[in-house]
């Protein structure tokens, strides 16, 4: 076992007892420290306080205290995605960032919006609507998810599509440091290539760099989602589906959503979404069904697009996994799951973007059938330089790897990792290659 | 340099390969960016990811520092040589690899040229979006060092949108992949944080292309103002209403003279000049065309001409493309500037701009990426008079303190290389840069890629960083995986 680090909390050999808890108090006020409840738990992993700063000062006061302490730390937003990832190797501290909720700069005229890391989206978005903009983006549970919780976990939806990942988004970041230090990169214009990309390194780490107190973003016009359309087609298998969207994506055609969905009692379906001004959006929708000639359509409700979201409902007892793979090899993932799946009788259901980006979820009585289905069908898309992200497993299961393979680049990751966290403060053991 | 290490090169390269007498080296002393010039001690000319890995790898047991080089058009002394270090050109590394369009990927070696890589899409309707105006000679592997730009960045994007994966050669020797060619993989986004980087975290040998589907439909209007501030309003009215144009571009008098000398775009003579580029499907280009129009016409345009043809937008773009080079015409030297601001400080800061330049008596010609604001005022001077070329200078920095303190940037795509570094400390805080560069010890601990470009001081990394050991788990999982 490494010094210093112990698997099961108190790092450097902090206890109870001897953590100085009124010193955190005093940094960030008696009353927003407080003890923890089952709700607080990470991963089934129990921390011992959850404090909630007012400010990024305060929260960067708050890390260095805790890491000059030896305490392990997990940030938190709105408290959705907090299991996915590893279990925490060691966990003291929760830091909130659930004040840090303000919309720093909304300058409409440029396209950018500054914000706190705790701000939730649904109320960001809801204000940017005011001027007719929106970060374009669509994670999961808006109105409890917090800016700072999709930077970190790189939660992406349906309209990654059209205007790309968060990454692609970002334009600027503060970082609180393990060490205290908080650190601003990027800005807040659009078109910036004034040193490292610290936004797009700080989106995707799951908080294990640094904490995320506040972010820019370029946004895009409301406007041409007015005149919304959306085309349902049902093809007769996976394959059809996967010609489908392979065929939109090689149109013409500038849809801004375009998603499979298939599951073990049902054919699969073809969403497509397009977006603009009326006379381009009809005229859309005529050269869509001419491409889509092969198959049926069989609706078109916006109902649709939640089909992510929904893939969470009354998911207690499932496993949602995220797959990657190329656009191309929809259908081949959708087969893999069904061979892992069949092998235990498992019922699933997949929600697939034409990005090659994907959620499939799997669901039966025998916890161990699924943690067999989930390794199956990662050695499978693996072995064609895709992955699998397993967000939730059902309890019992054994733990199957959060990340799987972080490939070869590995050992630079650790490096970044023990540059900027060198005593390993923030969510240890919880990213990928157990970092 | 050591003629031993001469021969270990050319053990890897062949005689083809190396370039070591002083007469030859004069090619490499700068890059785009002239008024900066170091003589490397040799420049190496590898074929592949292997021989690369080969001269790295000398570069690390000998400590020499190395510079990689694409094309050398970069306009911020990215690839300035270090002296006692050599240079390693990717020129011969110039195969495109892998073409797969249903996937819209393509994989390509680092010296290919931008342009090829559309050459190579084009005949199936895709295209590699960023176009920085260099895209006829600049390659991509220097892309992607300087994340660069181009004018249809608005809407599509930067080098770094576009890049999926990249294979790299870390300044030890060792060869990583980046990222790969399916999205989000398990990790850090190590490619995003690469892409960019000004060559200081290692060597690109591959990578991985996103291309893009050719729109339907693509529509250049070009619109005549009598001043910039009018054509400003424009831009403002376009975003306002909820437009994403692919491009909106504007000259001033003085690039538009320039530019007419150069290359006859038959631009109107007058204050400012706008190209907006609307593209999609064709319902939709038509439909958001109008509305330009009026918009154009409702803040003052004296001309508004639609391109009827791809040769008359070709026209069109010619005299934009060409308005740095075109600025030669007018003047016999002139610095390149790359400032960023806010869309809505543009006029302010063109005030201030005009201001500085009557005090200095110095001219500056004004190109933009007016959708973005990213500002390319063209500092224009004669060397040959006593102090201007220094005047030159200072005028240039003092037009990128006005960008930091609009609240913009120092460089929105040609990088801050060599030319920049010291704006750096202007830009960002102490704790800012240091926080930067915990990146570059983690990639680079004893600064051997490119040292001494980008940030005004290197952070002292030594060679056992920090107190953080492998947690158990890692070694676990790596166990189970491996």
């Amino acid at each position: 076992m490494a010094a210093g680090h112990s698997a099961t909390g108190g790092g450097a050999g902090a206890t109870l007892t001897e953590v100085a808890w009124d010193e955190l108090r005093a940094i960030v006020g008696p009353e927003h420290v407080r003890a923890v409840g089952l709700e607080d738990q990470v991963a089934g992993v129990a921390p011992r306080m959850v404090a909630e700063p007012a400010d990024e000062t305060q929260l960067a006061a708050a890390l260095r205290w805790a890491n000059d302490a030896g305490l392990a730390v997990a940030p938190r937003g709105g408290g959705n995605k907090t299991g996915w990832g590893n279990p925490p190797a060691r966990l003291d501290l929760i830091l909130s960032t659930d004040r840090l909720n303000a919309i720093v700069e909304h300058a409409w005229a440029d396209l950018t919006v500054v914000v706190q890391a705790g701000a939730r989206v649904g109320d960001v978005q809801r204000e940017l609507a005011k001027h007719g903009q929106y970060i374009a983006t669509d994670p999961l549970w808006p109105e409890r998810a917090t800016i700072g919780g999709i930077l970190s976990t790189n939660d992406s939806g349906t309209l990654r599509l059209r205007y790309g990942a968060l990454r692609d988004l970002i334009i600027g970041v503060t970082l609180a440091l393990a060490d205290g230090t908080l650190a601003r990169s990027g800005g807040k214009v659009v078109k910036n290539v004034a040193g490292y990309d610290l936004p797009k390194l700080a989106t995707g780490a799951l908080g294990t760099l640094g904490v995320i107190t506040q972010a820019a973003f370029r946004l895009h016009p409301l406007s041409a989602a007015g005149n919304g359309r959306t085309l349902t087609f049902r093809a007769g298998g996976v394959g059809d589906a996967n010609r489908l969207i392979v065929e939109l994506q090689a149109s013409a055609l500038a849809h801004t959503g375009l998603q499979a969905r298939a599951r073990h009692d049902a054919q699969a379906e073809v969403d497509v979404r397009f977006e603009g001004t009326a006379a381009g959006v009809e005229a859309q929708c005529v050269t869509a069904r001419k491409i889509a000639a092969f198959v049926v359509e069989t609706g078109n409700s916006t109902e649709v697009w939640q089909a992510r979201q929904e893939l969470w409902t009354q998911a207690e007892t499932a496993a949602l996994a995220k797959f990657s793979v190329l656009p191309t090899r929809i259908a081949a993932a959708c087969e893999a799951v069904r061979r892992a799946a069949g092998k235990g009788d498992l019922k699933w259901r997949i929600v697939a973007q034409g990005t090659g980006l994907g959620w499939v979820r799997l669901e039966g009585v025998r916890p161990e059938e699924i943690r067999e289905a989930l390794l199956a069908l990662r050695a499978e898309l693996e072995r064609e330089a895709g992955s699998l992200f397993v967000a939730q497993q059902p309890v019992g299961t054994g733990t199957v790897e959060a990340w799987g393979s972080p490939g070869d680049a590995f050992p630079v990751m650790l490096r970044v990792k023990q540059q900027f966290d060198p005593r390993g403060t923030l969510n240890p053991g919880r990213f990928a290659g157990g970092i | 340099m050591d003629a031993r290490i001469l021969q270990e090169f050319r053990a890897i390269t062949g005689d083809r390969g190396i370039i070591s007498s002083a007469e030859q080296l004069h090619t490499y002393e700068c890059d785009g960016l002239t008024n900066f010039r170091v003589l490397p001690q040799a420049v190496v000319l590898p074929e592949s990811a292997e021989q690369v890995q080969a001269i790295v790898r000398v570069c690390h047991r000998e400590r020499i520092p190395f510079v990689a080089r694409g094309s050398g058009t970069g306009l911020s002394g990215g690839a300035l040589p270090v002296e006692n270090g050599i240079v390693i050109s990717t020129a011969r590394m110039n195969r495109i690899l892998e073409v797969d369009l249903p996937n819209a990927r393509v994989v390509v070696e680092p010296g290919v040229i931008n342009l090829d890589v559309t050459g190579r899409v084009a005949p199936q309707g895709f295209f590699y979006a960023p176009d920085p105006s260099s895209q006829s000679v600049c390659s991509i592997g220097g892309n992607v060092a300087e994340n660069s730009g181009g004018a249809h960045c608005l809407k599509y994007g930067f080098t770094t949108t576009h890049v999926l994966g990249i294979e790299v050669v870390l300044p030890d020797g060792t060869m990583v992949h980046l990222g790969g060619k399916t999205l989000d993989a398990p990790g850090y986004d190590l490619p995003g944080v690469f892409v960019g980087s000004e060559g200081t975290l290692g060597v690109t040998t591959k990578v991985i292309l996103r291309v893009v589907k050719r729109p339907e439909c693509i529509q250049t209007l070009l619109a005549a103002f009598g001043t910039t501030g009018e054509a400003g309003a424009a831009v403002s009215g376009i975003i306002a209403a909820g437009m994403v144009p692919a491009a909106i571009e504007m000259m001033d008098n003085l690039s538009i003279q320039a530019a007419e000398a150069a290359v006859h775009a038959h631009y109107p003579d007058c204050g400012g000049l706008l190209l907006v580029e609307l593209d999609g499907p064709t319902a939709e280009v038509a439909a958001l065309m109008e509305k330009v129009n009026e918009i154009c016409n409702g803040c003052g345009a004296t001309e508004i001409r639609v391109a009827q043809s791809e040769a008359e937008r070709a026209v069109f773009w010619k005299g934009r493309k060409a308005a740095f080079a075109a600025v030669g015409r007018i003047s016999p030297n002139y610095i390149v500037q790359d400032g960023v601001i806010p869309r809505t400080a543009l006029p302010r800061v063109m005030t201030e701009i005009e201001r500085l330049s009557a005090a200095a008596g110095i001219k500056v010609a004004n190109v933009f990426h007016a959708g973005d604001g990213n500002l390319h005022p063209l500092v224009l001077y004669d060397r040959r008079i006593p102090g201007q070329e220094h005047a030159a200078e200072e005028l240039a920095m003092r037009i990128l303190e006005l960008c930091i303190e609009a609240g913009g940037s120092i460089t929105g795509e040609h990088g801050v290389g060599e030319e920049k570094k010291q704006m750096m400390g202007k830009m960002y805080s102490e704790p800012d840069l240091e926080t930067m560069q915990l990146v570059r010890c983690a990639f680079d601990p004893l600064q051997l890629s490119n040292p001494s470009k980008v940030f005004p001081r290197p952070r002292l990394c030594g060679e056992k960083p920090g107190r953080y050991e492998p947690h158990p788990l890692e070694i676990a999982g790596i166990a189970e995986r491996f």
